[in-house]
């Protein structure tokens, strides 16, 4: 699918998307309420057949988070972008480890990195950082004091 | 914290396999509970050698972070920087001349090639054969001492920069190779005679861990592993870069998906890397080495995405710039986090002998999977 | 000509002379003893020394080469730093237990020295139930990696002596069978007897092919019983890091390190006693001048070259095989080695009876 198609396909399916122009690959910004939904229709929809889950990562903007997955198809080689805009103070989505399993773990990795939270996660523990760490490490306004070098 | 493991209510034994035991090739720790000698669930536990690499790079230049991933893979620190230069050269839009992209890829197969023996001695001693080790590391010690010459560093070379390669190739970067490809081809068939044709190794092997390819798909596995069930995801030939379009070599793929198929696959794949090197060896093109780049890079506003094939599958990079001299964000997407993911699957039901063969198949550097 | 008879006939007879019967044969025990002893230490220093070398010559490596001329001596600097090394017993062990193990282990080792025939009328005790002897007391080995395992409380020396237990106790049939074939083609359990009965040639030869068939399962059953690669199992170090001795340091260590190698050697020796011929020269039929020729080197040589080659064939294995998984190796025991084995002893009975060995 090329990107324009890719654009209206997904424009039908969740409303409120919008688009980033330029860059690599279709970049789409969702809610966070509308992503398990659209999720599951990317992967199981033949027209689609994102079934390759390949990055998920999470970005602290200051002022808001985002979680982004990077989607590709193995059978059309088409890839997309999707970035879930979060609410600082409260960070919640849904997760889509039942969908490609790989996010189980990523997802973990994010939580405690950034500290958001994945609703209906199976395993919502400490993955890398110890069970009694404080704060997100990779938030921008993490600071400590012993362990950080600043250059 | 790890709670006080003993055993489940079931009766289950719970082991700690790691962070310091013979089979984990370094400080990971899977909490693993057994039935007698079966396997029920293995649960990774991570962060031994948690550095935050990617925080660290916030506050590093373009030209800087590219040595902190050296130390993330360190089997294939050549294929990571390549990946990092070739993420900021999309960013600064700068032609790399041709000379200094074929002395890449030839830097990436010998290093695939070193990365596979290293992997083909300790998969072999995880199913408690000694002595491959010491004959994968006889011809390891050659490309060593051939990195050693050209990139004055055994380990983390740091040799990719943006723009080109540090420095140019040693005067007898090319002869030593060419002796290194006669010895190598000559031993090849010795390790499928000594490991691959054993009996003992096939049944050890044969039938383990299996993955099948819409596992291998779900769990976001890579390369060999991904390759072992019949899934083709070579980062080289699907989203070619540098002088890869150009070159004659095949994917390897294999069908049945377990141990023994992703063993296989990298056997096949120390072949594929020889005719790559081939190739190009007595093909360097006169030229510079490195592209005129600015002393201080500045990436424009945006994001950049680049993947690339390391030994252990796809490794990414995720570069988000604000325009400043430092990345404002970093992610490395490494091969070996999601190919863990699948351990567990793979492991249930088997032993624990088992549990230490499809470790090795899976081929994980710590460091990798950890940042 | 010099023979270790004729030195151990005239210690007897001067201690005979000088002490009157009675003392002299205690003072005989203790003499015997402390070979024993003696025998173990240098075996251990011996055969630890030859099991580096021979993987060095076989991984491309130099092997011990420092301490001593040509490393001779590094074995004894290793014990000596295992001496002075302290011997840690976990809280949570079994103390009792946890520090008879490792004597359990090394006097079942001992106790297999007595019936072996190391030369010409050379034997400590030529006991006429020879075979079973060694047979019964080779199975209380397992009792000490048992007793080490379990009371080490640690899960991996549990798995291992587990393990282990059901190693010894299933490979013991396989090495009981083929030794019983000997027994059948002798007809007699007495060491003595079994080596008597080679001396126009040895069993392996003597024997045809089943003679062969069970030589093959000894050597097998050897490996497993000593719990050598590729069935080394209970210490599997990439599995269960060190198996059943996980927990064990220092000179308790050095002790099971020591029982693994006298394993060893008595096993192969024994292999060498039944198979080869124990101490007897190399005779082909008839040939007088040939047979006459090789009588000549002691038979105290032709002992230890037989076991030492056996002993080497095993480290070979050692070196070259990967390890089996644990239902593989008794998959190879119940569903291969046990069967072929039974029907190999109709065969050997077969051969016996009609008298078709040479």
């Amino acid at each position: 699918m090329t990107r324009e198609e890719l654009q209206t396909s997904i424009a039908e399916l969740a409303s409120g998307a919008t688009w980033d122009e330029g860059g690599q690959w279709p970049v789409v910004n969702i809610l966070p309420e509308a992503w398990p939904e659209l999720a599951r229709t990317l992967k199981s929809d033949p027209l689609f057949a994102f079934d390759y889950l390949f990055c998920v990562t999470g970005v602290d903007w200051k002022s808001h988070l985002t979680v982004v997955y990077h989607l590709t198809s193995l059978r059309f080689r088409h890839t997309l972008v999707v970035k879930v805009k979060l609410d600082r103070a409260k960070p919640q989505v849904g997760t889509v480890c039942d969908i490609w399993r790989t996010a189980e773990l990523h997802e973990r990795e994010i939580r405690e990195l950034f500290g958001v939270e994945f609703l209906h996660h199976p395993d919502p523990r400490n993955l890398i950082l110890p069970d009694v760490w404080d704060g997100f490490p990779l938030r921008k306004d993490y600071e400590d004091p012993v362990n950080m070098i600043k250059l | 914290m790890i709670e006080e493991l003993g055993t489940t209510e079931q009766g289950e034994l719970v082991i700690n396999i790691g962070p310091q035991h013979p089979a984990t090739h370094g400080v990971l720790h899977l909490v693993v509970t057994l039935n007698g000698e079966t396997i029920r669930k293995v649960e990774p536990h991570l962060g031994y050698i948690h550095r935050s690499i990617e925080k660290m790079c916030e506050s590093l230049s373009y030209r800087q972070f590219i040595y902190t991933t050296s130390r993330m893979d360190y089997l294939s620190s050549h294929i990571n920087n390549h990946a990092c230069a070739l993420c900021v050269e999309n960013g600064i839009q700068v032609e790399i001349p041709e000379r200094a992209q074929v002395i890449r890829v030839l830097m990436d197969e010998l290093t695939r090639i070193a990365s596979h023996l290293l992997w083909w001695g300790a998969m072999a001693m995880d199913v408690g054969a000694i002595t491959p080790f010491f004959y994968a590391f006889r011809e390891r010690e050659m490309i060593n001492d051939i990195m050693e010459e050209t990139c004055g560093a055994r380990l983390t070379m740091n040799y990719m920069v943006p723009g080109g390669v540090m420095m140019d190739i040693h005067p007898n970067f090319q002869r030593r190779v060419k002796e290194l490809l006669l010895q190598f081809k000559h031993k090849l068939p010795e390790y499928h005679e000594l490991v691959t044709d054993n009996v003992i190794f096939q049944s050890r092997t044969k039938g383990v861990g299996y993955l099948s390819a819409d596992d291998a798909v779900s769990y976001g596995t890579s390369g060999p592993t991904a390759r072992g069930s019949g899934v083709p995801c070579d980062i080289r030939k699907l989203y070619p870069y540098d002088v890869y379009s150009k070159l004659e070599f095949s994917e390897c793929l294999a069908k049945e998906g377990d141990t023994f198929a992703r063993y296989l696959v990298r056997m096949n794949e120390l072949e594929q890397s020889i005719r790559i090197v081939e190739q190009l060896i007595d093909n360097i093109p006169e030229g510079d080495f490195q592209a005129k780049t600015k002393a201080v890079l500045k990436l424009p506003k945006g994001e950049f995405y680049q993947r690339v094939e390391t030994a252990r599958g796809e490794f990414g990079v995720y570069m988000i710039s604000e325009g400043a001299m430092q990345p404002y964000r970093i992610k490395f997407r490494s091969p070996g986090f999601s190919n863990l993911s699948a351990l567990d699957h793979m492991a249930r039901g088997a032993k624990i002998g088992d549990l230490v063969a499809i470790m090795g198949s899976l081929d994980l550097v710590i460091p990798d999977i950890d940042r | 000509m010099w023979s270790l008879s004729k030195i151990s006939g005239l210690i007897d007879h001067w201690l005979n002379g000088k002490l009157g019967s009675g003392w002299a044969s205690v003072a005989e025990m203790v003499i015997v003893g402390l070979c024993v002893i003696g025998l173990f230490a240098i075996l251990g220093l011996v055969l630890v020394l030859m099991e580096r070398k021979v993987s060095a010559w076989m991984q491309i490596r130099l092997g011990p080469n420092r301490v001593g001329p040509k490393g001779l001596l590094q074995s004894l600097a290793d014990t000596l730093k295992l001496l002075v090394k302290e011997g840690l017993t976990p809280d949570g062990a079994d103390k009792f237990l946890f520090n008879l193990a490792p004597f359990v282990a090394m006097i079942a080792a001992m106790l297999l020295m007595a019936p072996i025939a190391f030369a010409k009328d050379f034997q400590i005790w030529d006991v006429n139930i020879g075979v079973l002897y060694i047979t019964a007391i080779s199975s209380i080995s397992v009792i000490g990696i048992l007793m080490a395992g379990w009371s080490s409380n640690n899960k991996y020396s549990l798995l291992g002596a587990m393990r282990s237990g059901a190693q010894i106790v299933s490979y013991e049939l396989s090495a009981g069978l083929s030794i019983l074939s000997i027994v059948v083609l002798t007809g007699s359990l007495k060491v003595s007897d079994i080596i008597a009965a080679q001396q126009n040639g040895w069993w392996i030869f003597k024997g045809h092919v089943p003679a062969l068939i069970a030589f093959v399962i000894f050597i097998i059953a050897a490996t497993a019983e000593t719990n050598r690669a590729p069935f080394d199992l209970a210490e599997a170090e990439s599995e269960l890091t060190a198996g059943f001795h996980t927990e064990y340091s220092g000179m308790k260590f050095a002790l099971f390190f020591l029982a693994e190698y006298v394993n060893v050697f008595i096993v192969c020796a024994i292999g060498a006693t039944l198979f080869l011929g124990g101490w007897m020269p190399f005779h082909i039929g008839s040939w007088e001048g040939f047979n006459h020729i090789m009588d000549y080197i002691p038979s105290s040589i032709w002992f230890f070259g037989k076991t030492f080659f056996l002993i080497f064939l095993i480290m070979w294995f050692r070196w070259t095989f990967p390890r089996l998984r644990i239902d593989q190796l008794l998959n190879l025991e119940w569903k291969y080695l046990l069967p072929i084995g039974m029907v190999n002893i109709i065969l050997v009975t077969i051969v016996a009876i009609k008298g078709w060995h040479f």
